[in-house]
């Protein structure tokens, strides 16, 4: 029997303890009426050569294509040793660390992770980690209400250079508890945000304003006069950080004259697969003035019965198994393995080796952009900085020129043509250091003929 | 054992620098430039794996320890699950890259929703929720639009049985709605007479998690549902305890109308320290509307996402993409393994092995919560009466079990029951395993009379003793400070 370890005589010597003829009798509470016989629609089991042959099939047609897609899950080398050691049984298979004795380990690693975000943001303090960057913005925004009593009305602004499925998950996260999200304009000339567009809220009582530091479009948004517009207005700050980014710009605990108040992003780049968008993790981190309304898991240091470092969960009174109904958060996990591989990831790298990383993803979007600036129909949106994604415009409609670029195993790209109508064929395009000069150079070709193509089929 | 942080072993001008590319010159202006580094350790390979190697090894997991910790379903990760989820292809795919280049995954996907919906009788499943918690957000949320689109606004109040997880209550008001709860009575069934006076014209449902978190299975389930839908509420099945009732009883035959499952439980993708989790969502055919987003479709051959387009009544996206997709990977490899037959012989040797426990350890002259009561997969003792006598805890025997290399029980949960274990061994312990957690009891127990001070300060054997939770909430000390080694 797969994964029960019972011989006949050890079910013939359980039953006799428990003092029953059959397995079966021990579902007699449940009305017979509402028994079923079997799952009929499963399939019969397959053994582990079986199965592994299935998903060697499957992995295999869909391939390792040379993808040039970011928005909000990015391809970037992970060290060997990240998931060798995250998947060892000790760390893979344990639980939430309730018995902090028996978890100490994980404990150690939480704190860790939680002191390595606080420090890559800015802030003062980390939870150790919510379900994703998406869900976890809508927490954010939930707890600046939470934090911000100046504040009644629940109004957040969300600026529209915010990833547009960050927007859509905080109103399903957030939008039950009365609050109201506010997209604001950008400048479609640049792509960020700008600050003429906020004024028309500069008389309103705002919770918060979220800032995006990349923005979806990989320009850099003005954080500082963002943050002192905000905070002149007693709006809290919610920023939405890319974590490679980190190694090299200002973190958002700098952004303005007093910082931003509370930060959150996902944390797949550190370390963890695109894996087909999970699993991944949320951060979040905060000033230390708003520890008591951060939802999730915190992580403590203390001293045992003999005086010796220990570490375990803290602040529990927030959470929903004490607190109930009046819990900051349903949340009872966090994403603790993805956290225990980011750990590993960020220890690996050090501060040198992500800034490493963050250079590289700049100087190879910024060849991407180069190259393509060259493709015939191909021009770029805006002129000026970016950190790894750029915003393409097409003289063709997108969707035809991602499926040729799909057909020569490639991601081309993220179609930006319905959620920003008023950039026209708008292509989202993204380089990590894992693209050679040759992957840049294929791409371009590749993107030439496409556009090409499409460009003909129309005419 | 203890090991110093890895901050501690940080010297300027060490690096792993096979591991990541040489910092490159870029173009960035000055106001947006960061100053000072962030504090990341400088460490080689080798002191990073030894490091986090050595963490490991002071953790109890279900690999190392028997882990009989109640409502959690600590059963076997296997490791093909995780080999095979991890493959390449899987792992490279982006999720928003073109369709026909996730053929593979997204056909997972599809027949993952079907084995899911056959397991639970549903007739609708969508794979998204990140956890058990954003299960039962999805849930009740869909319950709040199905009843906002009949312009039954009003209906705000979710009724939760007063033994349920914190989650249950925690998720109602999450979505805008009161919490009303309702007693259980002495049986551990919920109480009728209370359901009955409970409802009314403002009921938006119930969350009833059967088998219940007393480790019972609710007998009234009928008359629930009848009270409950005859309100014009709608029914929410929490499948926590689905590792109870697989392929005996189905949550859609039993009239409820939205389920979420614990798949990191009942399905043994793994605990991971506390998270990732998945909480798929199945449905009826009244809230088949409302589902989350992404749900996968299929036309003719090809498989695609199902977005806003093709649900428009839908709750939304609960995460960026589509959920904790390499978890469900780990699922439906597990499901393929067990096959139907599998599925059945879950619930029967996890009832089995749960049983056998609750009653050499009644014989052992522990105290049931409810000796008149099956076990389902799980059941509680409480040490109410040792505790009185013995001036010995629950606390006392969870701490005192980590000595004898056994991870303790569920303690204080549910809270009902004065100090109660909640033990659940899962079908994949065997026979010795759970008689040598019975002898460790019965040791505790023994030494409990004996020399209680020894028992209350268990345990000794771990990697620090019992710590102080005291300080460490009155004395923050969250992230390292570098100066506190310095000075």
């Amino acid at each position: 029997m797969a994964f029960i370890p019972h011989t006949d005589a050890d079910v013939r010597d359980m039953l006799q303890a428990i003092g029953v003829d059959s397995i079966d009798q021990l579902f007699d509470e449940i009305p017979q009426a509402l028994r079923v016989d079997g799952l009929k629609g499963v399939p019969e089991a397959v053994g582990e050569m079986e199965i592994t042959r299935i998903m060697h099939k499957r992995a295999a047609r869909d391939g390792e294509p040379l993808t040039f897609i970011g928005a909000g899950a990015y391809e970037h080398h992970i060290p060997a040793a990240v998931w060798e050691i995250a998947t060892r049984g000790e760390f893979y298979s344990a639980y939430t660390p309730y018995q902090a004795e028996a978890s100490q380990g994980t404990l150690q690693l939480i704190y860790e992770f939680q002191t390595m975000m606080a420090s890559l943001t800015g802030l003062d303090v980390s939870n150790a980690s919510m379900y994703d960057g998406a869900s976890a913005l809508g927490e954010a925004a939930l707890m600046a209400v939470r934090a911000n009593r100046k504040s009644r009305s629940g109004k957040i602004l969300m600026p529209r250079t915010l990833h547009p499925l960050y927007r859509k998950v905080a109103k399903a996260v957030a939008g039950n508890q009365g609050l109201e999200f506010i997209e604001v304009d950008y400048d479609h000339a640049n792509g960020t945000l700008d600050l003429k567009a906020l004024e028309a809220y500069a008389d309103e009582d705002l919770t918060a304003l979220v800032i995006p530091q990349p923005n979806f479009l990989g320009r850099f948004e003005d954080v500082d006069a963002l943050t002192d517009w905000a905070h002149a207005r007693d709006a809290q700050v919610i920023a939405v950080v890319n974590p490679t980014s980190l190694a090299l710009i200002k973190p958002p605990g700098e952004w303005g004259e007093k910082g931003a108040d509370i930060a959150c992003g996902e944390g797949q780049p550190l370390g963890v697969p695109m894996s087909s968008g999970g699993p991944f993790f949320g951060f979040m981190t905060c000033r230390q003035s708003w520890v008591r309304q951060m939802p999730g898991r915190i992580v403590g240091r203390t001293t045992d019965l003999d005086g010796r470092t220990g570490y375990t969960l803290t602040l529990q009174a927030r959470e929903q198994h004490i607190r109930r109904s009046k819990a900051t958060s349903n949340i009872c996990t966090n994403q603790g393995l993805m956290v225990t591989g980011a750990t590993i990831y960020m220890s690996l790298l050090g501060a040198e080796g992500l800034a490493g990383v963050a250079t590289a993803c700049m100087n190879n979007t910024a060849r991407v952009v180069e190259v393509m600036s060259s493709v015939d129909g191909v021009e770029v949106a805006f002129a000026g900085g970016q950190f790894h994604e750029a915003v393409l415009k097409l003289d063709c409609p997108v969707a035809p020129v991602l499926e040729r670029l799909a057909a020569e195993d490639i991601a081309g790209g993220l179609d930006l043509s319905a959620e920003y109508p008023e950039l026209g064929n708008a292509l989202l395009v993204c380089a990590t250091e894992t693209k050679s000069e040759d992957d840049i150079v294929r791409f371009g070709k590749a993107m030439a003929d496409a556009v090409a193509a499409v460009a003909g089929e129309k005419r | 054992m203890t090991e110093k942080l890895i901050f501690e072993s940080s010297r300027e001008g060490r690096r792993a620098t096979a591991q990541a590319p040489l910092r490159q010159t870029v173009d960035l202006p000055d106001h947006l430039r960061r100053n000072t580094p962030p504090l990341l350790p400088q460490v080689s390979e080798l002191q990073t794996v030894r490091h986090f190697t050595r963490l490991s090894q002071m953790n109890f997991s279900i690999d190392t320890q028997v882990y009989p910790l109640g409502s959690c379903t600590m059963k076997y990760n296997p490791r093909a699950c995780n080999t095979l989820a991890m493959l390449p292809g899987f792992l490279a795919r982006h999720p928003l890259s073109h369709v026909s280049m996730g053929q593979g995954f997204l056909q997972t996907m599809h027949e993952l929703q079907d084995m899911l919906k056959e397991v639970t009788g549903m007739k609708g499943v969508s794979l998204t929720p990140m956890a058990g918690a954003q299960g039962e957000f999805a849930g009740v949320a869909m319950i709040k639009a199905y009843h906002d689109a009949r312009g039954d606004s009003h209906r705000n109040e979710i009724l939760v049985p007063d033994a349920a997880h914190g989650t249950n209550p925690a998720t109602a008001v999450m979505c805008g709605c009161k919490v009303v709860e309702i007693p259980t009575d002495d049986q551990g069934d919920v109480d009728l007479d209370e359901l009955r006076k409970a409802v009314g014209p403002n009921t938006a449902g119930i969350m009833l998690t059967n088998p219940s978190t007393l480790g019972v299975f609710e007998r009234h389930i009928e008359e629930v549902r009848g009270i409950v839908h005859d309100a014009g509420g709608l029914l929410y099945y929490d499948g926590a305890n689905l590792n109870a009732i697989l392929g005996k009883v189905r949550p859609g035959d039993m009239g409820f109308d939205v389920i979420h499952m614990n798949l990191h439980k009942t399905f043994s993708t793994p605990h991971g320290g506390g998270g990732p989790g998945s909480g798929a969502v199945g449905v009826g055919e009244r809230l088949l509307p409302y589902m989350p987003i992404p749900v996968v479709g299929k036309d003719g051959d090809t498989y695609r996402w199902l977005d806003e387009k093709d649900i428009p009544g839908t709750i939304g996206r609960l995460s960026a993409f589509m959920g904790n997709a390499g978890v469900l990977l780990r699922a439906y490899i597990y499901m393929r393994m067990l096959g139907r037959d599998g599925m059945s012989r879950v619930s029967e040797y996890a009832t089995l092995n749960a049983n056998y426990v609750m009653v050499r350890l009644r014989d052992a002259g522990f105290d049931l919560a409810f000796p008149r009561r099956r076990a389902s997969h799980e059941f509680i003792v409480s040490l109410k009466r040792q505790s009185r006598d013995l001036g010995v805890s629950a606390m006392d025997f969870a701490k005192s079990l980590l000595d004898y290399g056994f991870h303790a029980p569920t303690t204080y949960f549910p809270l009902l029951v004065p100090e109660c274990l909640l033990i659940e061994p899962t079908e994949t312990e065997a026979k010795e395993d759970l008689d040598g957690f019975v002898e460790a009891m019965i040791a505790i127990l023994d030494e409990s009379a004996r020399d209680p001070e020894k028992v209350k300060g268990a345990p000794y054997t771990t990697p620090v003793r019992r710590l102080d939770d005291v300080k460490a909430a009155r004395q923050l000390d969250l992230v390292f400070n570098p100066a506190s080694v310095d000075a």
